[in-house]
């Protein structure tokens, strides 16, 4: 129960990240990989103060033995750059700026249906395609 | 407010929510992977997944009415394209491990190699998508 309660407003308060920054706005998106066109570079700065904020945190958080809920933390170890990372990547990034959106913007635009509702339709039976050939 | 100080405080909002995840669960803030755990979800591991996608969902309604400027009045593109995206951003972020936020936000601030890699990817793919999009097919509006 916890757990979910807290799930809850952390996936509030990285929603009214994400509409604050501006990541919400295919139109924004678009703008800002446009590098040859009016290009806008206001999106980098959504970068520099998730980073900012996070590897100062990400230090302080993990310097517990464990976190509040759980019995220990879990976080990715692989170092190796294998080609399902690359191919992945160069996938999502075509998707990306297809649309202009990215998942977490997605599903906080999809109650305004049209392209974000289809846009999250398709993008979870894709997932959904994934689990399917890699199981 | 001016947008390079709008998408800054957003990024740190991002930022702290990535943080309080880590702190409570001990898990990475990737919303790709959180969605795809439940695309098929695993027994005991769903409740999370599910109210995180909910908060989500809920910030956006909020807006809907406190914030309506936070939404595109106009589409980016057709909806068949929209669509085609989509399943490439599903299909991709799985298969890549992450989207912007788990590589973005997360792996670049745990300072992984991995993360790099897939952020200069993405980030590459979708300048020349833009590209190819805006500039030589019109925009595909």
């Amino acid at each position: 129960m916890k757990r979910a309660v807290g799930a809850f407003v952390t996936g509030l308060l990285f929603g009214a990240g994400l509409l604050l920054s501006g990541m919400t706005q295919p139109s924004k998106v678009n703008g800002f990989l446009d590098v040859a066109g009016r290009w806008d570079p206001s999106l980098m700065f959504v970068m520099v103060g998730g980073i900012a904020t996070h590897f100062a945190l990400y230090r302080w958080v993990t310097r517990r033995p464990s976190p509040l809920l759980e019995p220990r933390f879990m976080i990715p170890t692989r170092k190796d750059i294998d080609a399902k990372l690359i191919l992945g990547a160069v996938l999502f990034g075509v998707g990306w700026g297809l649309g202009g959106f990215c998942p977490g913007p997605g599903l906080v635009a999809v109650t305004q249906g049209g392209n974000a509702l289809a846009f999250v339709g398709a993008m979870m039976l894709g997932m959904r395609l994934h689990s399917l050939q890699a199981s | 407010m001016h947008p390079f100080i709008a998408a800054l405080l957003g990024g740190a909002l991002i930022g702290l929510s990535a943080s309080l995840l880590l702190l409570l669960q001990g898990r990475i803030a990737g919303i790709s992977g959180i969605i795809g755990g439940l695309l098929p979800p695993t027994p005991g591991d769903a409740d999370w997944r599910v109210t995180f996608v909910g908060g989500l969902v809920v910030a956006g309604l909020v807006a809907t009415f406190a914030a309506p400027e936070a939404f595109d009045s106009m589409p980016l593109r057709t909806v068949g394209v929209t669509a085609v995206a989509g399943l490439l951003v599903g299909y991709g972020t799985r298969l890549g491990n992450g989207c912007t936020s788990g590589h973005g936000i997360c792996g670049l601030s745990r300072l992984s190699g991995r993360s790099l890699a897939s952020v200069l990817t993405f980030m590459a793919a979708g300048g020349v998508t833009v590209f190819v999009v805006e500039h030589l097919l019109g925009g595909l509006r």
